[in-house]
């Protein structure tokens, strides 16, 4: 196997980034490691610290090696330092510096830029398991509950991958950013993480996946544009960590359409043919489909908040100075320094929506945005294929990108899921029929009953078509007795 | 259809890799992944094409879904367009029965496919996996990049002295995941060229340690290997290659292992499924594993185990040892010895027709599965048994047989 393929299991902290040859990093790392741990029994899954869960490590970052499957106790997890396999000879592929050799360490001029960036995408890490500490206790299933916790180690593992950078690459600045990142707590009113969608709770397994589906995939766009970066340990580090966020979106997807295929069953079998009369398919025990679409709506559009400002200079500086490119910035076919092309943004101009040009530079935000909302799209279209598959008349739809935002061009409006621009006491008005109501939440919360016997699942939603690792369906996720 | 994509003739089966619509969620890790590009994808579906896909099995771990894991037996490959336009997959397509080919893929290597279909052959027609059994990994690693196992453990398994030279050899694969199923084999290489110059001949050998290693959550397994070596007509010793090589590892050596290969070989996952295994020599290897299986995962179900396996004396018998002390309640046993002293020979042939009521209760369940291991002819004294005790009972043994086998329920691996 090639050099830096195989992980370092001896040593403290797992890595493939030979940290023995290191001294200073890895004392630094050494120094933070305890902090971590006690972060994650502070902070991380609630009541389950001890239980057996069957887990995937990385264990190489060769693909062969990097789904290893076996039963860990999450405080002894791996949690290690794992960087794609370097590509020698690569070039930065865009902005000013493109075509000059990729930087392996950090350029004097973009210090201030780099570390903010690292930052901001190592706090979402710590903040989503802080979100979901207690979820573990009404799981509607052991394979669920493999998967919260699958999730939730990997996110702390997403941490140590921008801890490493900022202890390895910035001095004393780094090591402090890296302290507060386990300062800081998600929802904390003196210290809360530093984006807003981070400090909401997840106080159900609706939520849950549908965070998994809409803010984790923010976190994946996010990965893909700095994946892109002329500064190669970031990048490396990014496509490494893509591999594993493809399991969040897994989570996210298939736990809504689990969710769908149980409604739609229940429904076809109590013969209710009218989606919308919600009560008689709440009597069901099932999630009724508009309340889906409502936390769809919720969740969509918190996320869209974390793409920042329509037209932006720090996305502009980012790209033009090499840091941040645009998704597969690699795929795409323009000049790939955007100098003198313009893109559409939408904009809102004295309480209009309109299509406005603005150069390609300072668009760089609504372009990832875009790229998010059209992969959102394939999944929520694989949601309609199974509720048409269930021969249910309902189609889920995302809301106008204008709909409830706090962030950017539109968080001075008003606008309906169809992006009709409203006046305040008609957006009051219809709040409820958009948004889950405190009702609709705590009929959700009803359901969330916990179920732990291998095989069982909670009657709110299906079991999955393949079972993780290709286990059977009775198979042991988590052995919460010995 | 476009048949422009594939290298493969006209009308021959081909195995080809696909991607299930329905539980992809299109993350694109395939597509990354791949090192030959033989992934690709529009906005409806994540494909392979056929004519580049070399079954490297790279993105088979990292994909998150599963959906990943599918291999077709085709006489006509789907172009990229069928498979772009797809919303499921479509139903596994009949073979012609002249084909010789099951459905599910027991190699993607030539090499270890042509092995498996002639051990398999005895079996007298197409097989198929028991239904409950877990779906296997097939051809993870193979000859151009073996998986590297240390030899953790090689000790001999039948009484020294006997001629029987048998050994039970535990390979380690370290932080590699090599996953097997019990009743899969794997193939070893062994090091060096042949007299012709050429690299020697790949060897398949079942696994006889259960999916989880030898102990529980271990990442190793055990083989049960028999010394080749037999007396030639010019009064010299034939010895087998592979098997001396494995015979004669030392704790530390190191491995080159291909495989896992087998599909349909597999045991029932259902706790409530009978077993009834019958074998001579190194054939118990896969029986070694259905046990210890069972036994790992408590008898929770009703089935119940039934071995019947022949050697020529106890001494000779493999794991005669530890087959003494697993409970009757787990393992119901027949063993059986053709060259006891002042004993006729007997074989499993001749055990099965005593207990010709037991057996016939058992072919007449439908939760039954027969599994026959051993040397070629095996199969035919046990067809001639199953015949005698079927028309005993009103049984129609060829009509029995079809039917068990078209269930998974009929096995058969002879060498």
């Amino acid at each position: 196997m090639p050099d830096g393929m195989n992980v370092d299991y001896d040593g403290l902290i797992p890595n493939n980034v030979d940290l023995n040859a290191d001294a200073r990093v890895r004392k630094a790392l050494e120094t933070w490691h305890p902090g971590y741990i006690d972060w994650w029994k502070d902070m991380g899954p609630e009541g389950f610290q001890e239980a057996l869960v069957y887990l995937r490590t990385a264990v190489s970052v060769d693909p062969k090696g990097w789904a290893r499957f076996d039963y860990v106790r999450m405080p002894d997890y791996k949690w290690g330092i794992l960087l794609a396999p370097k590509v020698e000879g690569r070039l930065i592929g865009f902005g000013q510096h493109r075509g000059e050799p990729a930087w392996q360490e950090v350029p004097g001029e973009y210090r201030g830029m780099l570390r903010r960036l690292l930052t901001i995408q190592g706090d979402t890490e710590p903040a989503s398991v802080e979100q979901q500490r207690f979820l573990g206790k009404t799981a509607p299933s052991l394979y669920d509950m493999r998967n919260l916790f699958q999730v939730n180690v990997e996110e702390g593992r997403h941490l140590w991958a921008m801890v490493y950078l900022l202890q390895k690459h910035f001095g004393k600045d780094g090591r402090e950013e890296a302290e507060d990142l386990l300062r800081r707590r998600s929802g904390n009113e003196d210290s809360p993480r530093m984006l807003g969608a981070f400090n909401e709770e997840t106080p159900d397994w609706v939520s849950f996946f549908m965070f998994t589906f809409f803010t984790d995939r923010d976190g994946k766009m996010q990965l893909e544009a700095l994946a892109q970066s002329g500064f190669d340990p970031l990048s490396r580090t990014c496509r490494f960590m893509l591999t594993e966020e493809a399991h969040h979106m897994f989570v996210g997807e298939t736990g809504v359409q689990r969710v769908i295929e149980r409604t739609c069953a229940a429904m076809r079998a109590a013969g209710i043919e009218d989606p919308s009369d919600v009560e008689r398919v709440r009597a069901l025990g099932v999630v009724d489909l508009p309340t889906l679409q409502k936390k769809m709506n919720l969740h969509f559009s918190l996320t869209l908040d974390l793409f920042g400002n329509e037209v932006s200079t720090n996305a502009a500086n980012a790209y033009n100075s090499g840091l941040k490119g645009r998704y597969r910035e690699d795929k795409l076919d323009d000049d790939h320094r955007l100098l003198d092309s313009a893109y559409p943004v939408l904009r809102c101009v004295d309480g209009v929506i309109a299509e406005e040009a603005v150069p390609a530079l300072s668009a760089l935000n609504m372009r990832l945005r875009d790229d998010y909302v059209v992969d959102c799209q394939g999944g929520v279209n694989r949601w309609n294929k199974a509720i048409e598959k269930a021969g249910v008349a309902f189609r889920l739809t995302l809301p106008h990108v204008a709909f409830n935002r706090k962030i950017g061009e539109f968080s001075r409006i008003h606008a309906d899921p169809e992006g009709r621009v409203l006046p305040p006491e008609q957006w009051a008005a219809n709040r409820d029929r958009w948004l889950p109501s405190t009702e609709d939440n705590l009929y959700i919360v009803s359901l969330m009953t916990p179920v732990d016997n291998a095989g069982g699942y909670a009657p709110w939603i299906a079991s999955p078509k393949v079972g993780i690792d290709n286990k059977p369906g009775d198979f042991e996720y988590v052995k919460l007795w010995d | 259809m476009d048949g422009g994509t594939t290298g493969a003739p006209a009308g021959a089966v081909v195995k080809q890799h696909l991607i299930d619509p329905e539980i992809c969620i299109r993350c694109n890790t395939c597509e990354a992944t791949c090192p030959i590009g033989a992934v690709t994808h529009d906005e409806n579906n994540y494909v392979v094409d056929v004519g580049t896909c070399n079954f490297c099995m790279d993105c088979v771990a990292p994909c998150p879904t599963g959906a990943i894991d599918n291999w077709f037996q085709v006489a006509a490959p789907f172009s990229l367009e069928d498979q772009l336009s797809w919303q499921e997959l479509p139903p596994r397509p009949a073979l012609p029965a002249a084909s010789g080919e099951g459905e599910a893929v027991d190699a993607l290597d030539e090499e270890a496919a042509a092995l498996i279909a002639e051990a398999h052959k005895g079996a007298g027609g197409r097989v198929r996996a028991p239904v409950s059994a877990s779906k296997p990994r097939v051809n993870l690693f193979n000859r151009a990049s073996p998986a590297i196992a240390k030899v953790t453990g090689n000790i001999r398994v039948t009484k020294s002295g006997t001629s029987s030279d048998v050994h039970h050899v535990i390979l380690d694969f370290g932080a590699v995941a090599f996953p097997v199923l019990e009743g899969q084999s794997i193939g070893i290489v062994p090091p060096g060229t042949g007299a012709d110059g050429r690299p020697h001949a790949m060897r398949l050998y079942s696994v006889c340690s259960a999916r989880d290693g030898e102990r529980p959550n271990t990442n190793n397994l055990a083989l049960t290997v028999k010394r080749v070596a037999e007396p030639r007509a010019d009064g010299g010793v034939f010895r087998g290659v592979a098997s001396n090589y494995l015979c004669d590892l030392a704790l530390g050596d190191t491995v080159r292992v291909v495989g896992p290969f087998g599909a349909t070989f597999l045991m029932p996952d259902d706790p409530d499924a009978d077993v009834v295994m019958i074998c001579t020599g190194t054939g118990a290897a896969p029986f070694r594993a259905f046990t210890e299986r069972r036994r790992r995962t408590g008898g929770t179900g009703r089935g119940r185990l039934h071995l019947f396996f022949g050697a020529r004396t106890p001494e000779e018998l493999p794991y005669f040892g530890p087959l003494q002390k697993l409970p009757a309640a787990l393992l119901d046993q027949e063993l059986v010895f053709s060259r006891l002293p002042d004993r006729p020979k007997e074989h499993v042939q001749d055990r099965m027709r005593r207990r010709p009521a037991d057996l016939a209760a058992l072919l007449a369940r439908g939760s039954t599965h027969v599994y026959v291991c051993g040397l070629r002819g095996l199969e035919e004294g046990v067809e001639a048994a199953f015949s005698e005790i079927g028309a005993a009972h009103g049984l129609d043994w060829p009509a029995t047989r079809a039917a068990m086998r078209e269930q998974g329920r009929y096995h058969v691996e002879t060498y």
